[in-house]
């Protein structure tokens, strides 16, 4: 993003001082800090991604900015309103690595189903579901039931659902973990053009450093114990993804860079290559901005 | 993204492979009954077996039909006992189910009350109800399979209606969704399987409810009176064809019940029940 | 203060069971307080004091033949007859025996059922042929069979000890069923991997994974047991079970309800013993488990 538009775009999500502590119940694990002191700020069409090791609390972010568990201290607003608001006007969407279909409906059912709960009225909630499907390019199953797809199919009729509300903040938790490898590229390229027609602001938690980098404008590196944003890589690469994107120089680079970020690894070691550019885009802030 | 990866059942749809679908299905199990009762038959004649409890399969079909006014009689005098009994069971089961799963103070008092109740040999009271709706009345029978109903269906209830999958719950939390949207959308339909389960095992309670209530009393002509009698009797024959008439009962209300739930929930996997 | 939380955890059922049944006591003897017959009471609890209390109302199924004081069936507990024998003690006699045939009864058709799952696990051709049957057979009231069987077998405890043999067996066969295919479909790939034989896999693999499902079918089998013993006590001339308590009972309601009251909660009594006693043995061997919330069969 160019510092000019990043003026003119408005910010989606504002984190600020987040904390988030699990009390220990009884003789388990006891007090946890899943995440400490959070600043982020997040603009409009922006593909952030949340990447980190395990218990690093990237999920617990987006839940946080969802709405689905409160944070202990710190706020965050979304679209300018405090999360439960926004939760509340339906202003986002969410996918989790498991699709949670209804058995009892049908896909186009299931994509209705944020609808009915919005009100929205039969012709409307039909001829939305139908729009959605076909953006994920499901029209001809319309009908099935969730049991007879595969996996990647239920995930992209999650990912229907999600957006049938036309949300201006989309969550996704680790959407194609459960996939294979090639289904999984194959995804990202579906879901990078959604997000192109869209223009939706995008949060993605994933394990995945090549997923991060090829779908991201952003990428938001964390660490564990306690939680915390460790540093914000920028990703440079043509808005225009592909598969030759991933054989592009400046991805490889990219992709160390985040490697690095994750082992802990300020020093850029020995890397001759390395541009001043990526020394520039790593910063361990907790202010972290783009740009 | 192919259709080869769509899941359709084994053998195609279409009414033809449909057929298939049933004959091998049923096949197996039919043969194995006439079989059985060919070899029952046949061993009987053969080696003159004495005939005691298990008259041959063909002296009951005889039996069968040649008592068949007063058989029907009493069956129909069981039937609605059956028919009342399951009816007001299922139905005060279900209600009270749902009461009870939307107050967490309810489950936590009334499931363990229930869970014991339907341990308890529910038989034992029919002496009571006999003495409180009257030794000649169908009530206290019915009253007997209803309250042998209830306490199955009202667990299940509650068990479907709070055993849903968390993540659900909390997709629908996402979407803001009021407590009676959660309760239609996805407690309700996620109960069915639950309270079908429980509705086919009432089937048979309320059978043999109302049959073994006859027992400690009730008019000749009901079921349960004509076995218990002509066992007395020794004339097997008779108790069998009784007998009969109270399985083609249940099997009736069990194969209607079956078929409710495949008109209910068309959607469900039948094929994982068996897994 | 761990141990505690989860002690009052598992207490919590307790507590509700008798908060209900204190609740259905104390409606119980306001139904009769508002509409049963007179109360007279002489020297309540040995103070000397007499309660005597004329009810508003009328209601038909109040009386005391009817509906007998909660305390006049405690009472008859203690009772004692020609012979010299307590209520409680000849209640308790005839509850035994009752308990050792539908004990003989659950062992058999548990054992039978087992046997049967794992012979329908190994050969899918006779699954499909007996499965169906099975559950068929599950629609006809077995139970109706119970006085031929009893008096057909002359009438002693092995005719009753057979009805509740076939009571078990169908519950314990299908949780048994679905219990020795419950297993991750991985760990089966891996046992093949080891070229285990299907022995090895059934002493390995099918069996622990069953446990948990089996339990579920004892909970259920147990108390039909009980049920199967009873009722198959009841055609015959058997004396020394439950059934020929409620008999007696029945016969002589009108002279004294109360003692048809006290054979149903011993009866009572003895259906929620074995269902606690099961479920008892559960807990402590699958003490480290996972529970599957499994719907009534």
């Amino acid at each position: 993003m160019t510092l000019e538009g990043e003026a003119r775009a408005r910010s989606v999500v504002e984190i600020t001082g987040v904390s988030k502590v699990f009390e220990g119940r009884a003789q388990r694990a006891g007090r946890v800090e899943a995440l400490v002191d959070i600043d982020l700020s997040i603009t409009a069409g922006e593909f952030v991604s949340l990447i980190g090791p395990s218990g690093c609390g990237k999920s617990t972010l987006l839940r946080l900015i969802g709405d689905l568990t409160p944070p202990t201290a710190g706020s965050i607003t979304v679209n300018g309103k405090p999360a439960e608001r926004a939760r509340r006007d339906r202003d986002y969407g969410m996918v989790f690595q498991a699709p949670v279909l209804f058995d009892w409906r049908t896909v186009q059912g299931n994509v209705e189903l944020p609808l009915e709960i919005s009100g929205a009225s039969k012709a409307q909630r039909s001829q939305r579901a139908k729009e959605h499907l076909r953006l994920v390019e499901l029209s001809d199953f319309a009908g099935h039931y969730p049991w007879q797809l595969s996996g990647g199919m239920q995930q992209r009729v999650a990912i229907a659902r999600a957006l049938a509300v036309d949300p201006a903040l989309l969550l996704m938790d680790e959407p194609f973990g459960a996939l294979d490898e090639m289904t999984r590229e194959r995804m990202n390229l579906e879901l990078l053009k959604i997000w192109e027609r869209t223009e939706t602001t995008i949060v993605f938690v994933t394990h995945s450093i090549a997923e991060a980098v090829f779908l991201s404008t952003r990428v938001v590196v964390m660490s564990p114990r306690p939680g915390r944003i460790s540093s914000i890589i920028d990703i440079d690469l043509p808005r225009e993804r592909n598969v030759e994107t991933r054989e592009l120089e400046q991805y490889f680079h990219l992709v160390t860079a985040v490697r690095e970020a994750l082992r802990g690894d300020e020093r850029s070691a020995d890397s001759s290559d390395e541009d001043a550019d990526d020394l520039a885009a790593r910063r361990v802030t907790a202010e972290g901005l783009g740009g | 993204m192919t259709a080869a990866e769509v899941a359709t059942p084994a053998g195609g749809r279409g009414l033809g492979a449909g057929v298939t679908r049933g004959i091998r299905a049923w096949g197996p199990p039919t043969l194995l009954l006439v079989g059985l009762l060919a070899v029952w038959e046949i061993a009987v004649r053969s080696f003159g077996i004495k005939q005691f409890i298990l008259p041959r399969p063909l002296a009951i079909a005889e039996a069968w039909v040649t008592y068949l006014p007063e058989l029907y009689a009493a069956a129909r005098y069981t039937f609605l006992e059956i028919l009342a009994g399951l009816v007001i069971g299922a139905t005060a089961g279900i209600v009270i189910g749902i009461v009870t799963a939307r107050y967490r103070f309810m489950q936590d008092s009334l499931m363990p009350f229930a869970v014991a109740a339907s341990s308890v040999p529910i038989l034992a009271f029919a002496p009571i109800f006999n003495n409180w709706f009257g030794l000649d009345q169908q009530l206290s029978k019915a009253m007997v399979a209803a309250v042998l109903c209830f306490f199955p269906v009202m667990i299940n209830t509650v068990r479907g209606l709070t055993n849903v999958d968390a993540r659900a719950l909390e997709l629908l939390r996402s979407y803001a969704a009021s407590e009676a949207a959660v309760f239609r959308k996805l407690r309700v339909p996620n109960s069915l399987p639950y309270v079908f389960t429980a509705l086919r095992l009432a089937v048979t309670l309320a059978t043999i409810g109302a049959v073994v209530g006859e027992y400690f009393a009730a008019p000749r002509s009901s079921l349960g009176q004509y076995i218990a009698t002509y066992s007395a009797f020794l004339n097997f024959e008779r108790s069998w064809a009784a007998i009969v008439f109270a399985c083609i009962i249940g099997i009736g209300l069990y194969l209607i019940v079956a078929i409710a739930e495949r008109v209910v929930m068309p959607w469900y996997d039948r094929q994982a029940e068996w897994r | 203060m761990a141990r505690s939380a989860s002690a009052r955890r598992r207490l919590r059922p307790l507590v509700g069971f008798l908060t209900v049944l204190v609740v259905l006591l104390v409606a119980w003897e306001t139904i009769k307080f508002i509409g049963g017959d007179t109360w007279h009471i002489e020297n309540v609890l040995g103070t000397g004091v007499t309660i005597d209390h004329d009810p508003p109302l009328t209601f038909a199924f109040a009386t005391d033949v009817k509906l007998p004081h909660i305390w006049a069936i405690a009472g008859e507990f203690g009772n004692q007859d020609a012979v010299g024998d307590t209520t409680v003690t000849r209640l308790l006699r005839a509850a035994l025996f009752t308990l050792r045939n539908a004990a003989i009864g659950f062992a058999l058709g548990s054992t039978i059922g087992m046997l049967l799952a794992i012979l329908l696990v190994h050969v899918r051709m006779l699954e499909r042929a007996i499965l169906p049957l099975i559950v068929a057979s599950q629609t006809i009231p077995i139970i109706a069979i119970a006085p031929l069987i009893v008096i057909g077998l002359k009438a002693d405890w092995f005719g009753v000890a057979i009805v509740s043999t076939y009571l078990t067996f169908f519950p314990v066969t299908i949780a048994a069923l679905r219990g020795l295919r419950a297993f991750d479909p991985r760990a089966m790939e891996l046992m093949r991997s080891y070229a285990a034989s299907k022995w090895a896999i059934l002493r390995k693999l099918r069996l622990p994974a069953s446990r948990p499902y089996l339990f579920t079918g004892f909970r259920i089998a147990a108390p039909a047991a009980v049920v199967g013993a009873i009722v198959g006590e009841l055609p015959s001339l058997i004396q020394d079970g439950l059934a020929r308590q409620i008999i007696t009972g029945m016969q002589y309601y009108s002279l004294n309800a109360e003692y048809l009251w006290a054979t149903i909660v011993v009866s009572s009594l003895l259906g929620i013993g074995v269902y606690l006693l099961v479920a008892g043995v559960e807990n402590w061997v699958l003490r480290h488990e996972r529970r599957p919330e499994a719907a009534a069969t």
